[in-house]
């Protein structure tokens, strides 16, 4: 009888279920918009010694999900955008959730976008990339030449230089993602431009390139020779599959450890010239303008930097006693050689754990372990790379470059943890 | 095989290595040569000395119109901008003020750009539907508004390399970074002499995006 009157809940509680599967299903479709909100609280009857439903019935099969996505209790973890910030959202940007991610590889899905003309949607049959001006023979590949060229695997991080561009009078935006989220590092899939170019042949004079997108922004940039043949690559895949469209599939360039901008998605043409082109963007945007009215130009490399996390805004102190601070540091210029992180505004250090691998270009995870028994702390971390260059404070950067500068930002940057646990973004001085 | 023939041959052998070393030789065979054709409809791009700017000409006078009907919505009537779309008139003298403008009379070093630019991101959301006609009058137009040339100034491809524009010479070369002073790899550890004052919240600023 007992049995029996079991039977009949389960019965119940599976129909509720499948009601349930529907209904979180189609929640799934629109869930990049998601606002899933966590309940607060355990449910008591899911916890020992009661039997959780997950544990008594069956799950979805394997024809479900045909492309997996993340759990639907992770809804709150996606690119965020400052509405305010541009005039539309086809050319605007959106931000990294870092402070939801572990380990050194973004998501795919999570990586941030910067677009000049909105996402280019583009069958790849169509893909066409085109290398003209100063080579040996002006050439046209498809996405499948490039696939046959010997092949390169990659992680690099890529960073807009506008990255915590909006804290350079002051702390403006309270978050972790909003002020360092225009970064991410994948695995990229490609040919080298070195091998590429062997294909095609050089002229002497060919000193400059202008890699151009096919998006419609025409999106253009200027990069020296030296540095094409150095390390840049034609990329069709990252973290092991195709580009997602919001990052430039079929193809685009990867220009590892230098500003963003110059790495142009949708790709459909280099072409090699004698001097530099000259474009919108670097003349007009990626020129850093210093208190004198004159602007720097040509500031490709990515300096060092690093941020906490965890705990950051979006992050807070739950509980006294142990806890893992979390951040993520990198340099254009090489490999993170270390990260030191204060509790007391900087005034003392202590060095945290590099987690390997440690990889040239690419962000670097450091954890360390502190006790939190309720006081209020200035948390923050400095990066220094192989190069021995250390990540500045705000005030060192101000003295020599202004505050109306918007690119290069790559200062040390201050969370207060209050006595409650809260986390805000804070201005010293 | 001839002696003569022979001699041919490796004369010929001869001259194919001393080209080879001028015109590099294919590695992989992978990729199609690209025809006049092909390249012209793509290689769009303008240079600060004129190079490709495809010929074509306009005036002030007849870009006031086509500036009004394909600019004016985000930009102004007299390049003032509207709402957040960018002013392109304007900011004379501000760039070294607290709040730069920075447009393509206060700041733009070269109009090859202003062509370039225009031509192919231009209108916004119709990219490279104008001609070449067209952009030379929008651009001619926009220069005019910020007193660089006059009105009746005939802009061309001939001499879009020569204007000269205001802030030519407001721009920094090389890149000067590592700028900062430390830049030996051991920072100060403990009892460093900084400020610990809040000077600032982003909280109170109070413009961050909030989930609903």
């Amino acid at each position: 009888m007992k049995k029996n009157k079991k039977n009949e809940v389960s019965n119940f509680k599976k129909i509720n279920r499948r009601d349930l599967i529907i209904g979180a299903s189609s929640i799934g479709a629109i869930s990049l918009a998601p606002k899933k909100l966590l309940s607060e609280e355990a449910n008591p009857e899911n916890l020992p010694p009661n039997l959780p439903e997950w544990t008594q019935y069956l799950g979805d099969g394997v024809d479900v999900n045909p492309y997996g996505m993340p759990s639907e209790f992770e809804g709150h973890v996606i690119r965020r955008n400052v509405e305010w910030l541009t005039a539309s959202a086809e050319s605007s940007v959106n931000f990294t959730p870092l402070q939801d991610l572990e380990g050194f590889v973004t998501p795919n899905g999570l990586c941030f976008e910067r677009h000049h003309g909105g996402v280019s949607v583009i069958n790849p049959q169509d893909f066409r990339l085109m290398i003209n001006g100063l080579v040996d023979r002006e050439m046209i590949f498809t996405l499948d030449d490039l696939k046959r060229f010997p092949q390169t695997n990659k992680f690099y991080f890529l960073e807009c230089a506008a990255n915590g561009g909006m804290e350079w009078k002051g702390s403006q935006l309270n978050g972790c993602q909003y002020t360092f989220g225009m970064v991410h590092n994948v695995q990229y899939t490609g040919v080298k431009l070195s091998d590429l170019l062997l294909e095609t042949g050089l002229k002497e004079k060919a000193k400059w390139v202008l890699a151009e997108g096919s998006d419609s922004s025409g999106m253009t940039r200027s990069i020296p020779i030296e540095k094409i043949l150095d390390d840049c690559i034609i990329a069709w895949a990252m973290n092991g599959e195709a580009l997602r469209p919001e990052q430039g599939y079929p193809a685009r360039l990867v220009v590892p450890g230098w500003e963003g901008n110059m790495w142009v998605k949708w790709i459909r043409r280099l072409e090699f010239g004698d001097k530099p082109y000259m474009t919108r963007e670097e003349t007009s945007k990626y020129t850093d303008l210093l208190t004198s009215g004159k602007a720097r130009m040509f500031t490709w490399v990515m300096d060092a930097k690093s941020v906490i996390t965890s705990p950051s805004p979006e992050k807070p102190i739950l509980s006294k006693g142990l806890h893992q601070l979390r951040g993520l540091a990198w340099s254009g210029r090489g490999k993170i050689k270390r990260v030191d992180i204060s509790i007391d505004g900087g005034k003392n250090w202590k060095t945290a754990q590099l987690h390997s691998p440690v990889l040239s270009k690419s962000l670097t995870r450091f954890t360390l372990p502190f006790e939190w028994n309720g006081e209020e702390l200035l948390l923050q971390s400095r990066a220094i790379d192989e190069t021995n260059y250390v990540q500045p404070t705000i005030s060192e950067l101000q003295k020599i470059r202004g505050v109306n500068s918007i690119y290069h930002n790559n200062s040390i940057a201050t969370w207060l943890v209050s006595k409650n646990g809260k986390v805000d973004n804070v201005r010293l001085g | 095989m001839s002696g003569l023939v022979r001699w041919i041959l490796s004369f010929s052998l001869i001259i194919f290595l001393v080209n080879s070393t001028i015109a590099s030789e294919r590695k992989f065979n992978l990729g199609q040569i690209a025809n006049k054709e092909e390249v012209d409809g793509w290689d769009i791009d303008v240079r600060p000395d004129g190079l490709g700017a495809p010929i074509g000409s306009g005036t002030a006078l007849f870009g006031e119109e086509i500036y009004t009907e394909q600019c004016a919505a985000c930009h102004g009537d007299f390049g003032e901008g509207a709402d957040r779309w960018p002013a392109l008139v304007g900011g004379e003298d501000s760039l070294a003020s607290h709040d730069p403008e920075k447009t393509t009379g206060s700041y733009w070093p070269y109009a090859s750009t202003m062509y370039d630019y225009i031509y192919r991101a231009m209108p916004y959301g119709v990219a490279q539907s104008l001609s070449f006609d067209e952009t030379y009058q929008i651009v001619a137009y926009l220069l005019y508004m910020s007193d660089i040339i006059e009105e009746d100034f005939v802009l061309s491809d001939k001499n879009i390399g020569e204007i000269e524009m205001p802030n030519r010479d407001g721009f920094l070369l090389p890149d000067p970074r590592p700028d900062i002073i430390n830049t030996q790899g051991n920072p100060c550890m403990s009892n460093c002499q900084v400020s610990t004052n809040i000077i600032g919240k982003a909280r109170d600023i109070d413009v961050t995006p909030e989930d609903e």
